[in-house]
């Protein structure tokens, strides 16, 4: 410790037993002990004690440069706002195509599309376990014939698209290329995204189909292809927005989704590519929940960890290898079906939080979710929220604000160095994939969410309007609805499908699709020629299925 | 000895967001019940089968996917058709109050919506439970 | 509980002998509450019983044992017999209550006329596997289920526990999980009549494998060598295989009469364990009526030591004892 320190170690010291214990002894603080949302301890006051380890070049370095703690880019939103943009999509193709062509015609560049869970999970609208799901929580895709129809009128040169959709997403991604080349646009113009991160399903969302080893294939069968064929989209959105979702802390946020994107990497190289050749599109995605301070933390920490993995375990070479470019969502589940309008507030936080944090893209949630599907006017105070942030608050007129105060810098280590050792207790186990098998990440989940709900069940967290604040006869706000004839008509519209289309043709590029699966052979060339003779998105699957089976879930209490 | 009551926890129809149901299904434990938890993608004929199966005294489902009206009604009705009334049927999830009287009136006894304390879902079934 | 309901002319015994699974149920739920009246069904039933074969599976957590039986499930259906399961998970000792989580791997089964499954918690009854799953096994014998397969918790006693209700007893390793521990345990090694080896796709499965065949080797078993079948639940490897000596056990008991045998020391057993818990409670009663908590609180106050405590408690319920009046 330098001279300068130790002064100051001891006038803290000072401090403490003088006027702190002075006040304390007067007017006891509010709580015994102060933590973050996460639960992680939190001091009365931060000062360069804290962060005397901090090495200013190495830890943090200039936005734009390793380990990119201060962010991807060297002017940050100085040069470029990060990219806006609300998922959203329901019902049937027609009425999601209205919804993004008026989103288009309002400014919007990228679409966001939601998919049904019936899409999400490979099976087509008439499926019996699809009844009552059609068209619920996102669009339903159950062949080329309703992709046509969602992008009709939208030139895909022009617009990137990002796909939620992950066990099934090697099929989107081929309905969305052979759709551009019948719009007449070459695959490599093609720019977007598709989440495709598979193992967050297994632990956290639940849409999976395939086990592991076959999903692991198809994930890095994308990599290959769009390394070739589509080198402008985003191959894989690793999520810990959904993790973070079922109950976790922070830092096993960071923890679990890096340690998912090792796995991912670990996977394509295994499978002999080279990790300069796909990790400069492989794309992150964090949630942002209520703790300010925390999150901003998290997403330097995570930011910093990740050039560190890829560069000293990976031996990553370009610089784009090394960059964590994230989309944020703000928190679902943070949202309060009480007072539904509170959610504004706690959206902008968390927005904010995002923003400081340095993210690339950003979705606002609208304060009805908790209620049901958001209606247009929510929407559109959840866009004025991130606008508002954007080009009033000043937050983007200077890279990385906080940086340098002593609590976030002291978070951000915490953080960082609590997920390495997770991570480091994750190999152990195996690698993520292994881990998950045991049940581990979804045990440590588990039991973060579950001390969490008894937090508030115990008052000992307050949430305004839950369990405190709370107002008696609340009035409703008008909600969205779904009609219940979406499913009768897209099971219509499927059933002539299947009689228009040259059958035999569909058959044998299925049968074709098969052969592939029962070898090592990439399989988006053959997924793609099924598409083109409009095999529906269930017989594909179907197909896979036969050939991979079906995961299990571990049960885990 | 004091029996405990059996209660079945599922997640009709495709939705995997289980955290609620989990949790729920954890504080019931805690509470000293016995829990079925029966996983994602359960048909309600499935659900109805293992409960009866499973002599539960209570069925709770859990759902946010918005499936509620389809998927709640059909448990019920599987349940009238197999003379089980007499189990107790709770749901939760993301449920809009103007859904809530249709429910009730196709025989699910309470909704609960999030928010709600696992504490009162619990007092809620160890008032209605009759042994 | 809520049967009168459905209670009309016929009796429970028959319903239960014309396949109605509610009823059968119902009763399960009054022989896991030790309720006489379902004892008195049992009594009914008792003469159709002694038909069905019943398998113990006992293991570490974590060895798949829930995706092993629903695959025996699948393969016992596939060769067409029905089956019932019995899933035994630990109740906690905190609380009382249990999550019971080994059906979700079998819910598949869930519309299967065929199948019947149903779990229960330990309830933290003395000898930790139940004697309401004994006799929840002989109903469900009973009801006609030719196979009636009972899953273990795999820790503490229950693993031994199984051996006073099966015919066979499996006993599921998995490489992973401290392979050494798990197969030397005490007890574990003599109460298997067959050793799976589930996840055999995994590394170090092959060390599983030779590390039990040559402590069996080591061991006495009589004209049975139990045999080490490597599994893997996932991909159904191993499964058949698995069902086959499960019959070709059941075979050698019975062409060496020791089914008979097996059968009667467990029914011993049974009638001595249920005696011992009615005078339990007997004598809990007792002085419970004719001292209330008098007698704690001279015990906590040392006012008397626990030996003679238990023995005046003893001589006192003797004394008024009919069946041992003539003393």
């Amino acid at each position: 410790m330098t001279a300068d320190l130790k002064q100051l170690h001891a006038a803290r010291d000072a401090w403490e037993t003088g006027p702190v214990a002075k006040a304390t002894a007067r007017f006891p603080e509010r709580k015994k002990e102060f933590v973050t949302l996460s639960g992680a301890p939190v001091k009365r006051l931060y000062t360069p004690l804290d962060i005397a380890d901090l090495d200013y070049e190495n830890d943090l370095g200039f936005p734009g440069e390793y380990p990119f703690t201060r962010g991807i880019q060297p002017t940050m939103y100085r040069g470029r706002l990060w990219t806006m943009r609300q998922y959203a999509g329901f019902g049937t193709a027609e009425e999601s195509n209205k919804r993004y062509r008026y989103l288009l015609e309002q400014g919007q560049t990228g679409l966001s599309v939601a998919f049904d869970l019936p899409t999400q999970i490979g099976y087509d609208s008439d499926h019996p376990l699809a009844r009552g799901e059609v068209g619920k929580v996102g669009v339903a895709i159950d062949s080329l014939a309703d992709m046509e129809t969602l992008f009709a009128n939208i030139p895909l040169d022009k617009v990137s698209t990002s796909m939620t959709i992950n066990a099934p997403a090697a099929v989107l991604l081929a309905m969305y290329i052979v759709l551009a080349e019948k719009q007449g646009v070459p695959s490599d113009k093609l720019a977007g995204t598709i989440q495709n991160d598979i193992l967050k399903e297994y632990v956290a969302r639940g849409t999976y189909i395939f086990p592991p080893k076959p999903s692991m294939r198809l994930i890095t069968d994308i990599f290959a292809y769009c390394s070739a064929h589509v080198p402008k989209w985003n191959t894989i959105s690793i999520s810990g927005y959904h993790i973070r979702e079922a109950g976790c802390t922070a830092v096993q946020e960071v923890a679990f989704t890096l340690a998912d994107g090792i796995a991912y990497v670990e996977a394509a190289v295994k499978a002999g590519l080279d990790v300069d050749d796909f990790a400069p599109r492989l794309s992150f995605f964090f949630n942002a929940q209520m703790d300010l301070l925390e999150e901003v933390a998290k997403f330097r920490a995570a930011r910093r960890l990740w050039a560190r993995i890829m560069k000293d375990r990976f031996g990553a070479k370009n610089p784009r290898s090394l960059m964590l470019r994230f989309h944020t969502q703000t928190a679902g589940c943070a949202l309060t079906a009480q007072q539904p309008d509170n959610n504004i507030i706690r959206v902008t936080l968390q927005a904010l939080a995002a923003a400081l944090g340095g993210t690339q893209s950003l979705h606002t949630n609208s304060r009805d979710e908790a209620l049901s599907l958001p209606t247009q006017e929510s929407v559109t105070i959840a866009l004025r929220t991130q606008q508002i942030i954007a080009y009033e608050s000043g937050v983007t007129s200077t890279i990385d604000p906080l940086a340098g105060s002593y609590v976030v810098e002291s978070m951000t280590n915490q953080i960082e160095e609590a997920a390495v050792n997770y991570i480091k207790k994750i190999d152990e186990l195996g690698g993520a994939v292994a881990a998950i098998e045991q049940g581990f990440i979804q045990r440590e989940i588990q039991e973060s969410a579950y001390a969490y709900q008894k937090a508030v069940e115990s008052n000992y967290r307050i949430v305004v309007g839950v369990n405190k604040f709370q107002v008696e006869d609340e009035k409703l706000p008008e909600l969205l609805k779904v009609k219940p004839e979406v499913e009768e008509r897209q099971t219509a519209k499927l059933g002539e499908l299947r009689q228009k289309r040259d059958n035999t043709k569909t058959q044998a590029a299925l049968q074709q699709l098969r052969e592939t699966a029962q070898t090592d052979a990439n399989l988006m060339p053959a997924i793609i020629e099924a598409v083109r003779t409009y095999a529906t998105l269930g017989e594909i699957c179907d197909v896979l299925r036969q050939v991979f089976g079906e995961y299990e879930p571990s049960v885990i209490f | 000895m004091e029996r405990p009551i059996r209660v079945l926890i599922a997640k009709p129809g495709l939705d995997g967001h289980d955290r609620g149901a989990k949790v729920l299904a954890r504080a019931m434990r805690d509470a000293g019940m016995e829990v079925v938890y029966t996983g994602l993608r359960q048909t309600p004929q499935q659900i109805v089968e293992a409960a009866i199966q499973e002599d539960v005294d209570v069925i709770g489902l859990s759902c946010l996917s918005g499936a509620h009206n389809h998927l709640f009604p059909e448990v019920t009705r599987l349940l009238k058709e197999q003379n089980a009334t007499d189990i107790l049927v709770i749901g939760g999830g993301i449920i809009p109050e103007e859904d809530i009287p249709s429910l009730k009136a196709a025989g699910i006894s309470e909704i609960f919506t999030p928010g709600t304390p696992t504490s009162v879902a619990i007092d809620y079934i160890k008032e209605h439970v009759t042994k | 509980m809520t049967t009168s309901s459905t209670h009309n002319q016929t009796s429970w015994a028959q319903r239960i002998l014309d396949g109605d699974r509610r009823s059968l149920a119902q009763v399960i739920s009054l022989l896991e509450n030790q309720e006489q009246e379902g004892f008195n069904i049992l009594k009914e039933l008792y003469p159709h019983t002694g038909q069905a074969h019943i398998i113990g599976l006992t293991g570490p957590p974590g060895a798949g044992k829930s995706s092993l039986v629903d695959r025996m499930i699948q393969e016992i259906r596939t060769r067409g017999h029905k089956v019932a399961v019995v899933a035994v998970d630990p109740t906690s000792p905190f609380t009382g209550g249990a999550i019971l989580g080994d059906r979700i791997r079998m819910q598949r089964w869930a519309s299967d006329p065929g199948v019947y499954i149903r779990s229960m918690g330990t309830r933290g009854s003395l000898g930790g596997l139940a004697q309401a799953v004994y006799a929840t096994v002989q109903l469900l014998d009973a009801a006609g289920y030719p196979y009636v397969l009972v899953e273990t918790v795999g820790v503490g006693q229950s693993e031994v526990d199984i051996v006073q209700v099966a015919d066979t007893v499996v006993v599921v390793s998995v490489p992973g999980l401290g392979d050494d521990v798990q197969v030397s345990k005490a007890g574990i090694m003599e109460i298997g009549d067959i050793f799976a080896v589930n996840k055999a796709d995994l590394p170090g499965s092959q060390r599983v494998i030779i590390e039990l065949e040559s402590m069996l080797d080591l061991g006495s078993h009589g004209n049975w060598r139990p045999p080490v079948i490597p599994t893997v639940a996932t991909t159904n490897q191993g499964v058949s295989q698995l069902v086959t000596a499960i019959q070709d056990h059941y075979a050698f008991l019975k062409e060496n009469n020791l089914l008979m045998e097996k059968r009667l020391t467990r029914q011993k057993e049974s009638v001595l364990q249920r005696l011992t818990e009615r005078i339990r409670k007997d004598i809990t009663e007792l002085w419970t009526k004719e001292h209330g908590s008098q007698i704690w609180q001279d015990l906590a106050a040392k006012r008397i030591d626990p030996y003679t405590l238990e023995e005046q408690l003893y001589l006192n319920w003797k004394g008024g004892n009919t069946v041992d009046k003539k003393d």
